[in-house]
């Protein structure tokens, strides 16, 4: 029997390997096809579709891929993504306010480095607890941070009103304050953060994770530092979605708001990757355009299928129970989220190319 | 006996009162196949486990290339050159076979976050170097066709050298095999069989090994140390053990 399976395997990785260099070469291709259509579209795309779709769509990626870090593959569940993310928006701002000479790339490089200095302490109890009791104390984290951004005016420079405002974005004398400045300081960063991000997981470090993420008790066995390589997980992940917590309040928002970054955000990153494919890169994109665009889509269909014939609110808890529905229908399909899905079709697609 | 490489001394274990292990001794010589064998329950696996620092034993030393030592956590044993492999799958099951063997070169990683994350520094020519001896240790163990493939899909005898290749690519200088051929039939068991004799002959590794086979025990090792009830009944060449009365009374003679 064993002698069988072995010979099927065999045949497959054979036609694996002929059919490889003709995938990467579309891969490739697609790879770059994409990033020539995301720097086109300022062309083509009005104001609206930069400001309510587009940046909100990267800044939901770049959070997404940050979380998948430390969860898809470090195997680090946390709901503390928008304590995170509030704390790399005032870490930011402050330094934006009161070292004003940096230029804007360094600011937000030291945000998301205090962001990941405050995960590394946040991340201090996955050292000796993990699963639900690790989900409940991150939890912790998120409340804690929410309160101390609440408590302490320092951090907003004693503004009266709960949010303040962004101070100007510009890199180098050119502003960035219009809509097509703020989708391409969004897109640098999440595109550069993407490279580092896929080097570092297919690196040692992300063995590391991946190696105890899948099993704990072998790893520590074989010498991997498991305490060591949960700590920079957790690092790490801080670091990419406290920068993206800056973006958000910066490029998106045009504010830093306390209430953006509550748990409602911490679940939505959550859903997303859950959505998009845990352990995975591309997922995160494909979630975070499953959590931000398809509500705008099915808002558009509702008002122009029913709207006037229907309440209005009626028809925006319909939206939300279609966009239920839809979650888990996908996941039925494939739990393993839209990547997986994705890269089945890919497969069938190069399998049909090569024939 | 050749000198040994390992000496344990009284080592005790106890789980809530009751005892494990008894003030167990015997020697491991360089360069030689050690099989433990006994009934179920006999302490074997807590024994390994004791070995590579999974357990702290309650009392008694262990003596390891010269250095001496009551406990150890995992990762120092590792590092001291202990290599292990695992009674039930404990495989990286959602990485490739190039990968779970990857995992077993980290602890000779010297590159820092920073260089993986950029490509610079010592990390592309730490990678190259780990990519070659894994291909070396792959290729030894035949494992070069399923290099790429993801080992859960793979069949369990392929895991099973899958996880030995994982504990061989560090260069470990005492090896502990926990059952390595459990739930093998019998090709599968002469082929790691083969493997064991082989790494022991080419890499010089001393091996300790689990199994419950007695034809593999007896074809495979130097020396052969009985277990029942925590206690040590017997203690020698296999020629001899097999041949003493109490090793008969205790294990081989029972029905199983």
């Amino acid at each position: 029997m064993s002698a069988i399976g072995t010979d099927a395997i065999e045949g497959f990785s054979a036609a694996d390997n002929t059919a490889q260099a003709t995938r990467d070469r579309l891969r490739v291709g697609a790879a770059v096809l994409l990033l020539a259509a995301l720097f086109g579209i300022p062309l083509v795309a009005n104001d609206y579709w930069l400001n309510a779709v587009l940046i909100p769509f990267l800044i939901m990626s770049l959070t997404a891929l940050g979380l998948n870090l430390l969860m898809g593959y470090a195997g680090q569940a946390s709901l503390g993504t928008g304590g995170f993310m509030s704390v790399g928006a005032y870490a930011t701002y402050n330094l934006l306010l009161r070292l004003p000479e940096l230029p804007l790339p360094v600011s937000l490089l030291l945000g998301g480095i205090i962001s990941g200095l405050v995960g590394i302490v946040a991340g201090l109890p996955s050292l000796r607890i993990k699963g639900f009791y690790l989900v409940a104390s991150t939890l912790a984290t998120q409340f804690l941070l929410e309160w101390l951004f609440n408590q302490y005016g320092w951090f907003s420079n004693y503004s009266t009103s709960s949010s303040i405002s962004a101070p100007r974005l510009a890199i180098f004398g050119h502003d960035l304050s219009n809509p097509t400045g703020r989708y391409f300081l969004t897109l640098a960063t999440v595109v550069v953060v993407t490279v580092v991000a896929t080097r570092l997981v297919r690196s040692q470090t992300g063995r590391t994770w991946m190696a105890i993420r899948d099993m704990d008790t072998a790893a520590a066995v074989i010498g991997i530092p498991v305490s060591a390589g949960k700590l920079k997980a957790f690092f790490v992940s801080s670091l990419v979605i406290g920068i993206a917590g800056a973006l958000w309040a910066f490029a998106y928002l045009g504010t830093v708001d306390a209430r953006s970054f509550n748990l409602d955000r911490s679940f939505q990153v959550m859903f997303a990757i859950i959505i998009g494919g845990m352990g995975s890169i591309s997922g995160n994109y494909l979630g975070a355009a499953f959590m931000i665009l398809l509500p705008i889509l099915l808002d558009h269909l509702g008002g122009g299928l029913f709207g006037g014939a229907v309440d209005a609110g009626q028809l925006e808890n319909l939206q939300k129970a279609l966009f239920g529905a839809l979650i888990v229908w996908f996941l039925i399909k494939e739990p393993r989220g839209l990547a997986a899905l994705l890269s089945r079709a890919w497969t069938q697609l190069t399998s049909r190319v090569d024939r | 006996m050749a000198e040994p490489i390992l000496q344990l001394r009284d080592v005790s274990l106890s789980f809530k009162g009751i005892k494990a292990l008894n003030a167990l001794s015997f020697d491991v010589g360089r360069g030689e196949i050690c099989a433990l064998i006994g009934p179920n329950g006999a302490g074997k696996s807590s024994l390994l486990n004791i070995i590579n620092g999974v357990y702290r034993a309650d009392g008694g030393s262990i003596t390891f290339n010269g250095e001496q030592f009551v406990r150890i956590r995992p990762a120092q044993a590792a590092h001291l050159g202990i290599g292990r492999t695992f009674q039930h799958n404990a495989l990286f099951r959602h990485l490739s076979v190039l990968d779970n063997v990857l995992a077993g070169l980290i602890r000779h990683c010297r590159s820092s976050m920073v260089e993986h994350a950029f490509g610079i520094g010592r990390d592309r020519r730490e990678s190259r170097e780990f990519n070659r001896r894994v291909d070396e240790i792959v290729a030894f163990l035949d494992l070069s066709r399923h290099r790429d493939r993801v080992v859960a899909t793979l069949p369990y005898g392929v895991q099973k050298r899958v996880d030995l290749a994982r504990a061989l690519v560090g260069g470990p200088d005492l090896l502990l095999l926990d059952e390595p051929m459990a739930g093998m039939n019998q090709d599968e068991k002469q082929e790691m069989s083969r493997f064991i004799l082989e790494t022991n002959a080419r890499l010089g590794t001393s091996i300790v090994l689990i199994e419950h086979d007695m034809s593999v025990v007896m074809g495979l090792s130097h020396h052969v140390v009985v277990l029942d009830y925590g206690r040590k009944v017997g203690d020698g060449p296999p020629e001899q053990v097999r041949k003493n009365p109490d090793v008969i009374a205790a294990y081989l003679g029972t029905a199983h």
